[in-house]
């Protein structure tokens, strides 16, 4: 093992920090701090877009990788600066830079104390950035925790309602679930020797265990459970989405869910393939609690953001079905299906979140029964709702439609019944959707209230059309993204059924 | 004693002659504002005498001598490195303490001197191999902070110095107690000679600690250590006395006196009880005392509403946090990695340190201004005061244990101390522990972030507490992002003891 640098990962990574510390120690006037941190999203989401098309999905494995291995070079703690991409995070990484860029767009309106704002903001994308791609165990976990303080302040200062209960409640659950994974991390070092996460699932099935594996196994997942969330941890999310800013509800759902996810697949599936099989069937149930569970309370919601909010609880369960096809044969479809999920959820949800965000600002609610007919005074805000809500509902030609197929192929060899009750969902989340689109966009409008609002502004559309443009784009050609996934899934599903075929044959 | 004796003790030598100078001065100056500065220069002369003993260690850590004043203090890598850093901590608390200081009027050198007095009894203390001698170095230390906490003319200043007084006594006793059960037992009162008695007399596997007469008095010498570092059940002296006394002096008290007691502890367990069958059971004792500290310091902490009484629950917290690397010893005796543990309650001792006085230097700068320590006085401070709340939001995040603080790093180290020794439900507890702690501290953040300030006026920091603000927070920084050579120092330290 040498120093290797390729530096691309590293700018990518520090370029939003780099920028908060100009803008909080330089940078005076308002209009000066939204044009520097709008060129850093733009950068941003240029230089996540080189990491894509740089990332040659035909080799597989790690790549672009920037390792300086004595960061802290004690026996006891031997922790790397190590950053590398491989086919999960690659596309991650864009879909970072596409909602960062969103996020950043979406706050231009933001009057109060802007410059503390967008420090914020940038700091929570060079947390999610670093999470993503991190491959020492401690870095990454050093990334996960960074996150808590901007959300912190993010959704306690600039938000609505109950915020300051709303961020104490998201810090304290995402908190509580890094604690746990902060032991499991220390435990799989002593175990291993290394931090190391492209050594670690080789060295796991070597070493002999300090805590049974699945102690081991439990503890890491809660963290990745709290944050995706999985059915009894989710409370937190309701209450953070309602009363966030609505770049942060983008940032929250479209990437920070996403982290849960992510730590599944890189870390769960990864490093623990005979444990996660073990436990497919509760993923598989869990899962059908959260699609189902979701879906039925999202019917019920009259607030247009908790609606959402409800509705990606429902759509994160399909995520853990297509891990719970690791126990099945087609587990590479079914792993293949969860990242995707995550992939379009990121940007049809960030998508829907920034719409609800801009209705607000100009109907001045989000109250569902209070809403209805905008679309004669917004078609384009109108359009973009529409078809958002078609995609989070699967139809075929949207990216949201490519996910759950794959899900469902991957997930029916092993569990069949699953698959069965979480196609159900669908049903449920066209009600929901159609319902919601109806009674905000059509149907008859309130002159009085609603006869002054206007359509989205010329800057207020960029983020929204380049978030359809990938909406669309991939539900047409979704090989330039799920190609990728599938690429770098393969090589998981092999080595997960690797032992269990050999211990077959003996 | 001869004088390689003298140059060996320099430092201590240095500090005490400091602190009688200041009062010498006292008698002949007119202008008493210059003791202060006076103080926080002169302290360059002990720490210049550190550095220069720390270069003449030999190899294995120590100076080679017939044993300072026969054989009861030592210089090596543990003691220097405890001097190196409570000159420093002394240094800040100078720094601080300058408004307490004039507002006592004409007892302005006094203050300064007691600090130093006691720095030097903490400094004694770190090079103390001898039970007698720990014994006197330990009211050396005690003894000026009594006063310092009553040095203000407020009743509450002087119930703390009182009740200071009072339970040190009692805790002195009981130290006194437990080392004359050991003495009796072994019949030395010099560390390595009561490891070789013990070695000697065999032990009895069938009793925990080998005999009643070691368990007892291994017990009552926790006991009365755990006063000096607040392990619960000995901390409920803290709160109050923490409250009374001069924001300096609590800050004093949490940093420089704990530390002292840390190396004290370390010392006595790892040179007069270092078998290994020892070791295990007094790693129990100090795994349940950490468990019960952190848990008792951290839930109380909840509930307070004046930052100095929260700030003293949460170094009752903290000092179960550092406990778990005492308790993490096991993995001595069974793996190759054998400093994890104390290391890391070296490392984590000076990263509380800075942390903890970055934290309290905010507080006097911002109660010399509203006149309260009530957290709701710290109301809008952020508008007020954006650097210095920012600072105090910072050292909160770094005591919660969130990145990128050397509060993070000194957390992970010492919890992965625990975890390598087996100690994984300890761990368990930490973390949670940490997820409490982030509820109270975070809630002074919010505080001074979203509520509105009762007035608009601008609050600044003094010079000398700004520059203390300064150190402390790059320190706080710092060690969070490279930690290394900090563990690499407290690692080398510790390697004199194993």
């Amino acid at each position: 093992m040498s120093t290797e640098f390729t530096g691309l990962l590293s700018v990518v990574v520090f370029l939003p920090l780099a920028v908060a510390v100009v803008i909080a120690v330089f940078v005076k006037g308002d209009r000066m701090v939204r044009i520097l941190a709008g060129a850093a999203a733009l950068v941003e989401l240029a230089l996540s877009a080189v990491v894509m098309l740089r990332y040659d999905s035909s080799k597989g494995g790690v790549q672009l990788v920037d390792r300086i291995e004595d960061w802290i070079p004690i026996e006891s703690l031997e922790v790397q600066y190590f950053l590398g991409v491989d086919g999960l995070s690659a596309p991650l990484v864009l879909l970072t830079g596409l909602l960062g860029m969103a996020a950043v767009f979406a706050s231009w309106g933001i009057k109060h104390r802007v410059r503390e704002y967008f420090v914020w903001l940038l700091i929570l994308q060079t947390a999610v950035m670093g999470v993503f791609t991190a491959l020492d165990f401690l870095l990454f976990f050093l990334l996960w925790e960074l996150e808590l303080v901007p959300m912190f302040f993010l959704i306690s200062i600039w938000g609505s309602g109950r915020r300051e209960y709303s961020a104490m409640k998201f810090l304290i659950y995402t908190f509580l679930g890094s604690a746990f994974m902060l032991v499991g991390i220390l435990a799989v070092f002593f175990m291993t020797g290394t931090f190391d996460m492209t050594r670690l699932p080789a060295e796991i099935a070597a070493a002999a265990p300090i805590v049974p594996i699945g102690v081991l196994f439990t503890l890491l997942f809660v963290a990745f459970a709290v944050k995706l969330p999985i059915f009894p941890f989710h409370t937190w999310l309701p209450d953070a989405h309602t009363d966030a800013p609505t770049a942060v509800s983008v940032m929250l759902a479209g990437v920070l869910l996403k982290m849960g996810g992510y730590g599944m697949i890189r870390v769960s599936v990864t490093m623990f393939p005979d444990v996660i099989s073990d436990a497919a069937q509760l993923l598989a149930i869990f899962g059908v609690i959260n699609v189902l569970y979701g879906a039925v309370v999202t019917m019920r919601q009259t607030d247009l953001k908790r609606l959402i909010a409800f509705s990606s609880i429902s759509h994160m369960g399909y995520v853990l079905i297509g891990i719970a096809a690791v126990s099945g044969p087609e587990a590479s479809t079914g792993l293949t299906g969860a990242a995707m999920q995550m992939f379009t959820h990121g940007t049809i949800t960030g998508l829907m979140f920034l719409l609800v965000g801009l209705v607000y600002e100009k109907a001045h609610t989000r109250y569902i029964p209070d809403l209805g007919g905008l679309a004669t005074r917004m078609p384009v805000l109108a359009s973009a709702f529409l078809l958002a809500g078609l995609a989070s509902l699967g139809l075929p030609g949207t990216s949201g439609f490519v996910a759950e197929i794959l899900v469902f192929l991957g997930a029916f060899p092993a569990w069949a019944w699953a698959t069965a009750l979480s196609a159900f969902g669908i049903v449920i989340t066209a009600g929901y959707i159609l319902w919601m689109v109806q009674r905000t966009m059509f149907g008859p409008m309130d002159e009085k209230k609603f006869g002054n609002t206007r359509d989205a502004t010329v800057a207020e559309m960029v983020p929204i059309f380049v978030l359809v443009a990938a909406v669309i784009g991939v539900g047409v050609y979704p090989s330039i993204i799920s190609d990728v996934f599938a690429g770098e899934m393969a090589s998981v599903a092999e080595a997960l059924q690797g032992p269990g075929l050999f211990a077959l044959n003996n | 004693m001869t004088s390689h004796d003298i140059y060996l003790l320099s430092p201590e030598i240095a500090v005490a002659s400091l602190a009688g100078l200041l009062l010498l001065l006292d008698l002949v100056v007119r202008r008493k504002d210059y003791l202060g500065p006076l103080a926080f220069v002169g302290l360059i002369v002990p720490l210049a005498l550190c550095l220069l003993l720390w270069l003449d260690l030999d190899g294995a850590g120590a100076i080679p001598n017939d044993g300072i004043l026969s054989g009861s203090l030592v210089v090596d890598r543990f003691s220097l490195f405890f001097k190196l850093l409570l000159v420093p901590v002394a240094a800040a608390v100078v720094l601080m303490s300058g408004a307490y200081a004039r507002r006592s009027g004409r007892f302005e050198a006094e203050f300064y001197a007691l600090v130093l007095f006691s720095t030097s009894g903490m400094m004694l203390l770190a090079s103390s191999v001898e039970l007698i001698t720990i014994y006197v170095a330990l009211e050396l230390t005690a003894l000026p902070i009594a006063a310092l906490a009553a040095f203000m003319p407020e009743g509450r200043s002087s119930e703390s110095g009182l009740k200071f007084l009072i339970l040190s006594g009692v805790s002195s006793a009981l130290l006194l107690y437990g080392m004359v059960l050991v003495y009796g037992f072994t019949g030395s009162t010099v560390l390595p000679d009561i490891a070789a008695r013990i070695a000697e007399v065999g032990l009895d596997v069938n009793l925990p600690f080998g005999s009643y007469a070691l368990l007892l008095g291994a017990v009552l010498i926790i006991a009365g250590f755990g006063f000096k570092i607040t392990a619960f059940p000995f901390q409920m002296w803290a709160p109050d006395v923490y409250e009374g006394a001069p924001t300096s002096v609590t800050a004093f008290l949490s940093v420089a006196s704990k530390a002292a007691g840390f190396a004290v502890i370390l010392r006595v367990f790892y040179v007069a009880f270092p078998l290994e069958s020892l070791s295990i059971e007094w790693s129990a004792i100090f795994a349940v005392l950490a468990a019960l500290s952190m848990t008792v310091g951290n839930l109380i902490a909840i509930a307070q509403s004046n930052i100095k009484r929260m700030l003293a629950y949460s170094t009752i917290a903290h000092a179960g946090y550092i406990l778990v690397g005492l308790a993490a010893v096991a993995s001595r005796v069974d793996s190759g990695e054998t400093d994890a543990g104390p290391s890391g309650v070296l490392f984590y001792l000076a990263g509380y340190a800075v942390t903890n006085l970055a934290a309290f230097a905010a507080v006097i700068a911002v109660s010399a201004r509203t006149g309260t320590d009530e957290i709701a006085g710290f109301a809008g401070m952020y508008r007020r005061a954006p650097l210095l709340a920012g600072v105090l939001a910072f050292s909160m995040i770094s005591l919660t244990g969130v990145p990128p603080t050397v509060g993070f790093m000194a957390k992970i180290y010492i919890f992965g101390a625990a975890v390598n020794a087996g100690l994984v439900w300890l761990a368990v507890v930490g973390v949670l522990n940490s997820v409490i702690s982030a509820y109270y501290y975070l809630r002074v953040v919010k505080v001074m972030v979203l509520s509105a300030p009762k007035d608009e006026t601008p609050v600044t920091a003094s010079l000398p507490v700004g520059a203390a603000l300064a150190v402390t927070t790059a320190g706080i920084l710092a060690f969070g992002l490279y930690p290394t050579p900090l563990i690499e120092f407290a690692r080398s330290a510790v390697s004199v003891l194993l």
